[in-house]
């Protein structure tokens, strides 16, 4: 972004900026499966991905914030606090329509209570939250085994309709999505507490001895991670037709990989918004075009894992500095 | 040799004999560290050749002709053990048996130059104070090795040492040389460069300036040389106004630390005794919660800059307006414009060497770094302004400019706690506390501020007098 | 944390876990009670040991999971078949991993990223090489792993085993040293004309090694494999080490204490089936018996931190 390092003669070149190079792998992943699927399907690939993308993003920005913090700052409990929060949501709403709005504070709720205890955990054990955070994950994910039981709770009709719907032909998962995205660029940016994140990642201490509120920051930016992933939970569970306990497995992985190929620095104190979901749509895309030149899965991990290794080594060549 | 498009040295022509030992002196940035690191074959020069008594250029054969460095910035591994770290530089100790004979060199080397010492070779560094650390790299330095030790350099090898072991330390370089190796001796100590140097070289913006036998120079005509206005000492504060800015007491710590407003304080004594940490201490425990974050009550100006103060991935103007952010808020949001104009205004009023303000910050040299630091902390409402050694590795000229500030900031009726390592600033102070052993063992007022109180009460003294 | 405190730790809180597995079931103390126990150890210590070289560069390994499920595949399917080949490959892979490093250095790389992208990769080749679960455990393999020695079960036997030698090259010898070294200071270490890359490509082949034996001897207890037989080892391993008193940062490992921490994890999930809980609390218990042992080791490091205090 422009304004995380105003140092740079900064508007001159687009390729420069962190989040450019996402959004172009996107659109080649994009044209290259719509040569496959002659004709027709691309509005309908626009939508899948704007869908899926939407939740990768939503966990990927909260995992950004955290990432930002530095070295060691990772949500490890992003899965399992999903799962839980769409679980205990699902259960509460009893597919009720009456209780749409309470089920999403519950799934708020659940995500709160989560960067609550992982916050107390980095505070008072004085542990990295990396192992904060995985140990933490236990506990939730055995609390959601308990709570689910194998029941499949069918989400509420109005609520289903509504993650699976469009509006003026875009889903409006995706425009939850982008308000998301778009509250958080603001946060990022314009605020102080954008600000104050980025000097806690450059260096920890000397934000503290500058008068930033740093044990603020890391207990905002982790319970923000969590509340944004128990959201997904929430909107996932209802899109997909049910919370399953394996369903937020995938994303702890996704949410580490939008940042890195958005452009942000693994090192912390350097992020950018739009990354996420340039990083988010692509790691979608990249699927469905494997999908479509028919390789099975074994290839398409090992294709994903190849691309994401290629993106950081290529990207290391350009320092955000 | 360039760095970018400065040129770092110039015409450099150094030659190094058996039993010489070169006290090498110079200004901040004179080109002392770029000379050191062509010497050990760290840097390669664009022209121009270094020869040893092996053949071949680069590291390796700098390490062949035993050379050795001793670095400003400690280079142990704090997870090693004594004896582990010294198989860093050693790379004959392998296989069998390395442990004992890596464990019976660096036992000798410490005996050697520090006797007396109470370092044992198994102990993890990472559990070594700052002054152990500096002493067992030095003997790391001069430890016996596949290839003896001929040329050792030490760079500012007594910062962290105090009087009595950096006096060991001086009495084995002297000792070295006699025997016939050579040392390349930068310390900005200039009495200990008279004390061991055979010869000093001056440098001066990358050439060597002067080079003579130390008998034919003075202090002050080195510091002539250097190219500096002699730092006289401490022309006479100003008693009057001192009296009428300072008021009533603002702070009072555990360690019995007090200071009134309008008070500039010093915390002095030898280093690592207590004082940063009493500082740390008292800021860490003013500066707690959200409300603090608009309206801090104390500030802190940070001496080591890498670790304690620059957001290296940030402009100028960002790293300035760090801990004022929240005054410059709206809602939580940045007024930036506002920023804009506070970063012109200091830029201005302390003279940071930049044509824009959202350069990056590591585009600075230290001293102008610094100057940004006492900008990000001095733009606050903040009463109470605390500094730990703030003019680590800074120039004369910006120590001038940080004084007068200091002072007029003070006579707006700002107090300062303020710890140096160096005597002429805490003489610049109104009031002292030594500390040693991490307490407080004199308050000195007035007068009594001179070199001599302070380190009268910086040593133990053997009967116990007081 | 002094260094000697380090390892007092983790042999506390598996002598507290053991005690109370046997006030809760005397009959465990017995050879075969203790085999029964520790089962699964021996994998999980292997994988321990395989993230603790990660570690000790200051690295994260991220696909530790995916790759002991790959190199389990292997052992099932190849290395049953055709040894050769499936020597080859298991030695490929290892060249794969000292080839991470050497990249991770040259070019600087966050290490969590490329392995979270191998992690795919090795996800990838064990669905090519077993789409589903099968194949099965070469002979030998199979006769190591049931082997019952005399008076103490195989699993304790090879934990100790593993220990002494990891210990060994980890701690006692001088390549060892300079591998801690990179994690410590990897600057002062290239300053004195070491090849980072070359020392990094070296603690990520160790780290492939200990892996493949891990997925090896996991095929051994189990007969068979599947391509998703050992993902919860990504978590089990780092949990392992922490719990053995690695530190994340600055190359402060333990050998020792990392193959202690993993057979702790281990015994957690055994206790659990004896205190008659729900196997869904079993990772709960894993979680909670980490977060426990990382309070009481913060009380323990308070005397060592405020010493350091005074230091400075």
């Amino acid at each position: 972004m422009a304004d995380t390092s105003v140092n740079r003669p900064s508007f001159i070149a687009l390729s420069r900026r962190p989040w450019f190079w996402a959004w172009v792998a996107s659109a080649a992943a994009y044209g290259a499966t719509l040569l496959l699927i002659d004709g027709g399907g691309g509005i309908d690939l626009i939508q899948a991905a704007l869908t899926f993308a939407a939740f990768s993003a939503i966990v990927g920005i909260g995992q950004m914030f955290v990432i930002t913090l530095g070295p060691g700052n990772v949500d490890l409990s992003i899965p399992a606090t999903m799962t839980l929060a769409a679980t205990l949501s699902l259960k509460f709403m009893g597919g009720s329509a009456g209780l749409i709005l309470p089920g999403l504070v519950v799934a708020v709720g659940v995500g709160f209570s989560a960067g609550v205890a992982n916050y107390l955990l980095i505070r008072m054990l004085r542990i990295p939250p990396i192992i904060a955070t995985l140990s933490a994950s236990f506990l939730y994910q055995s609390l959601a085994i308990w709570s689910n039981r194998g029941l499949r709770i069918k989400p509420p009709q109005a609520l289903s309709d509504f993650t699976t719907g469009t509006l003026l032909g875009v889903p409006n998962v995706a425009l939850v999505g982008l308000a998301v995205a778009l509250a958080a660029w603001v946060l990022l940016e314009r605020s102080t507490f954008g600000r104050w994140i980025s000097a806690f990642g450059q260096n920890e201490r000397a934000a503290r001895l500058s008068g930033v509120p740093v044990e603020m920051v890391r207990a905002l930016t982790f319970i923000g991670s969590a509340v944004l992933a128990g959201f997904t939970g929430y909107l996932l569970a209802s899109f997909s037709g049910g919370a399953a306990l394996n369903m937020g497995t995938e994303y702890l992985l996704i949410s580490i990989a939008v940042v890195v190929i958005g452009g942000c620095s693994i090192a912390g104190g350097y992020s950018n918004v739009p990354g996420i979901w340039g990083g988010a749509l692509f790691m979608f895309l990249i699927v469905s075009m494997l999908n479509s030149y028919g390789l099975g899965a074994g290839f398409r991990l090992m294709i994903t894992g190849a691309i994401i290794i290629g993106i950081v080594a290529a990207a290391s060549g350009r320092d955000p500095q | 040799m360039h760095f970018g498009a400065v040129r770092a040295l110039d015409g450099v022509s150094l030659t190094i004999r058996p039993g010489e030992c070169v006290g090498l002196i110079g200004h901040n940035g004179a080109g002392k560290s770029t000379a050191v690191n062509v010497i050990n074959g760290g840097l390669t020069p664009t022209a121009g050749t270094v020869t040893y008594r092996t053949t071949g250029t680069g590291a390796a054969s700098a390490r062949a002709a035993g050379i050795r460095s001793v670095f400003q910035e400690l280079s142990l591994c704090p997870n090693l053990t004594v004896e582990e770290n010294l198989r860093i530089p050693q790379r004959d100790l392998t296989g069998p048996g390395w442990r004992r004979r890596a464990r019976q060199r660096i036992a000798d080397a410490l005996d050697t130059v520090f006797p007396g010492h109470r370092l044992q070779p198994r102990m993890t560094v990472g559990d070594l104070t700052l002054a152990e650390r500096q002493m067992v790299e030095i003997a790391i330095g001069f430890a016996e090795g596949a290839v003896p030790a001929r040329l050792v350099i030490l760079d500012e090898p007594t910062s962290s040492l105090d009087a009595s072991i950096a006096r060991q330390l001086l009495d084995h370089v002297r000792d070295f040389c006699n025997r016939g190796g050579a040392v390349i001796f930068i310390s900005h100590m200039l009495g200990e460069v008279f004390d061991v140097a055979t010869r000093i070289d001056v440098m001066k913006d990358g050439r060597i300036t002067d080079s003579r036998p130390r008998n034919e120079f003075t202090q002050q005509g080195l510091i002539d040389a250097m190219g500096h206005v002699a730092t006289a000492p401490a022309e006479a504060r100003k008693e009057t106004s001192a009296a009428e800015r300072i008021g009533d007491e603002v702070l009072r710590t555990d360690e019995g630390l007090t200071a009134r407003r309008g008070e500039i304080v010093g915390l002095s004594g030898l280093a690592g005794h207590g004082q940063a940490e009493a500082l740390a201490r008292f800021f860490l425990s003013r500066s707690k919660g959200r409300r603090h974050a608009r309206h801090p009550e104390v500030v802190f100006v940070a001496g080591d800059r890498g670790r304690d103060g620059i957001m290296p991935l940030w402009s100028i103007l960002r790293n300035a307006t760090l801990t004022t952010l929240p005054a410059l808020s709206r809602r939580g949001i940045v007024d930036r414009e506002a920023e804009d104009r506070l970063g012109a205004d200091w830029k201005k009023r302390i003279g940071i060497r930049t044509d824009n303000m959202n350069n990056p910050i590591l585009s600075l040299s230290g001293g102008n770094q610094q100057k940004v630091l006492f900008a990000r902390s001095l733009a606050s409402t903040a009463p109470i302004v605390v500094m730990d050694d703030p003019m680590r590795g800074v120039d004369v000229g910006t120590k001038r400019e940080a004084y007068e500030m200091i002072r007029a900031e003070a006579a707006k009726g700002r107090t300062f706690l303020w710890y140096s390592t160096e005597t002429e600033e805490v003489c610049q102070c109104d009031r002292v506390f030594v500390f040693r052993n991490g307490r407080i063992s004199a308050e000195l007022t007035g007068d009594e501020i001179d070199e001599q109180h302070i380190l009268a009460a910086s040593f133990e003294m053997k009967e116990p007098a007081e | 944390m002094s260094s000697r405190f380090r390892i007092l730790l983790p042999v506390l809180s598996l002598a507290v876990l053991l005690a109370a597995v046997f006030y809760m079931q005397p009959r465990a103390m017995s050879y075969f009670g203790l085999n029964l126990l520790f089962n699964l150890a021996v994998p999980i210590a292997l994988a321990t040991v395989a993230q603790m070289m990660i570690i000790m560069v200051n690295d994260i390994d991220l696909s530790t999971g995916t790759f002991v499920s790959f190199v389990a595949c292997v052992t099932a399917t190849f290395l049953n078949d055709a040894p050769l080949v499936g020597l080859l490959i298991l030695a490929g892979a290892i060249a794969v991993y000292a080839a991470l490093g050497a990249l991770i250095e040259a070019r600087q790389l966050p290490a969590i990223v490329v392995t979270l992208g191998m992690s795919f990769v090795w996800g990838g080749l064990a669905v090519l090489i077993l789409p589903s679960p099968g194949g099965s455990a070469p002979g030998w393999i199979r006769a190591l792993m049931t082997a019952k020695p005399p008076l103490v079960p195989m699993a304790i036997v090879a934990s100790v085993l593993l220990a002494a030698v990891a210990h060994f090259v980890v701690m006692r010898t001088s390549t060892g040293a300079i591998l801690r070294a990179v994690g410590g200071n990897a600057r002062a270490v290239s300053r004195s004309g070491w090849s980072v890359i070359r020392l990094r490509a070296g603690a990520y082949a160790l780290a492939g090694f200990f892996g493949v034996l891990s997925g090896i001897t996991l095929v051994g207890l189990t007969t068979s494999a599947d391509a998703n037989i050992a993902l919860r080892y990504t978590l089990l391993s780092i949990a392992g080490v922490i719990l053995g008193g690695g530190e994340f940062t600055g190359g402060r490992v333990s050998p020792v204490g990392a193959v202690i921490g993993a057979l702790t994890l281990a015994l957690a999930g055994s206790f659990l089936s004896f205190m008659r809980l729900s196997p869904d609390w079993q990772i709960g218990a894993q979680g909670a018996i980490l977060i426990l042992v990382l309070a009481v080791r913060l009380v323990f490091a308070r005397n060592g931190r405020r010493k350091e205090a005074q230091h400075g």
